[in-house]
């Protein structure tokens, strides 16, 4: 077991790890310099490919071989977006497709 | 009075969109204050470490470092590879950060994944100041997030849950964006991209460690697929 000082260093070096993942790309690429085509061109493209990560973030913790096979996740993953592409009203899709999974996983996949 | 009525005004149209990031911050905020109240931690730990941190995911593994051998260097390290995925986010923004003066900072600072999500998928509407939107965007996360840990840090004990599976609000949340962002766009190379290198490596690779491979696996399609993609339009906006 840390003693106090020491986890406060460890909190620290966390803090600065995440602060420095956040701030590197705009110390390299500062506003008032023209940023190269290549970065332009990541800045424009990439911001939809990361939105995927993250949706597959999501299911980092599911395993398709054991429990309930993810089938809950994808199933309720599919209901929200189908909702919306049908009715296109965030709060709707977010809240059925919330609501979906904790019924099935509190009374149909125990 | 005429710069408080450009405040209001974005902050009215910035709160509907953290709405449900409300109620996902509020839950899984308390579950990490309970959480840490359960590995013996006092409030003020959750409290700190999310105001300070504000990164829910790294904020679950720090608890598990914290009970392990001293070793600073291993945390950086541990710290800089989850959060890794940050340095797209930044890549992305730094177009719309431009010009929105001191409150750049802190919309940097408090970049995590779902202020990321709004602030760029997010039209902000015609009249409002687009930096204070995001300002406040950034900020209300930030509050839930704080106020959630303080409430499971301070009353965790006390709680019993009935709220199994309201976790999922954040993956709802994400698979929205993503669809929006599809509906919004004629092209979808990239976001193909990103669906489907992100989940070949969840496969390949397992959850602990896929990201890492799926950043750099996207960025090489990405750079490969850069001609084609500049030739077409690539409206992302």
């Amino acid at each position: 077991m840390m003693t106090t000082e020491q986890q406060v260093i460890t909190i620290g070096m966390i803090i600065l790890g995440t602060v420095l993942t956040r701030f590197i790309p705009f110390w390299l690429f500062p506003a008032d310099k023209p940023t190269p085509a290549y970065i332009q061109y990541l800045g424009k493209v990439l911001p939809a490919a990361v939105i995927g990560l993250l949706v597959i973030y999501c299911f980092k913790d599911v395993s398709l071989t054991a429990g309930n096979r993810g089938i809950p996740e994808l199933l309720c993953a599919g209901i929200t977006m189908l909702l919306h592409f049908w009715k296109r009203s965030m709060l709707l899709s977010i809240a059925a497709g919330t609501i979906s999974y904790m019924v099935m996983v509190q009374m149909v996949f125990q | 009075m005429k710069n408080n009525n450009h405040l209001r005004a974005a902050f009215r149209a910035a709160f509907p969109h953290t709405i449900p990031i409300m109620a996902g911050f509020l839950f899984l905020g308390i579950a990490y204050g309970i959480f840490m109240n359960s590995l013996g931690f006092s409030a003020i730990f959750p409290i700190l470490m999310s105001m300070l941190i504000f990164a829910g995911s790294m904020e679950f593994v720090a608890a598990n470092l914290l009970l392990l051998a001293f070793n600073p260097v291993q945390a950086l390290l541990l710290t800089l590879m989850v959060n890794a995925r940050h340095l797209f986010y930044g890549i992305s923004m730094l177009d719309k950060f431009k010009g929105t003066g001191k409150k750049k900072n802190y919309l940097i600072f408090g970049m995590c994944d779902e202020s990321f999500a709004i602030n760029s998928s997010v039209k902000v509407p015609e009249g409002i100041d687009k930096g204070w939107f995001m300002f406040f965007v950034t900020l209300l996360n930030h509050s839930y997030w704080v106020t959630g840990s303080a409430i499971g840090g301070l009353f965790g004990s006390m709680i019993t849950f009935s709220t199994e599976g309201l976790e999922f609000v954040m993956t709802a949340l994400f698979v929205v964006i993503f669809t929006e962002q599809w509906m919004s766009q004629k092209r979808h190379l990239s976001a193909l991209t990103g669906i489907g290198i992100s989940a070949a490596c969840l496969i390949l690779f397992g959850g602990e460690r896929f990201i890492i491979p799926a950043m750099l696996g996207i960025l090489g399609v990405l750079t490969l697929m850069r001609k084609p993609l500049e030739k077409g339009e690539v409206s992302t906006a």
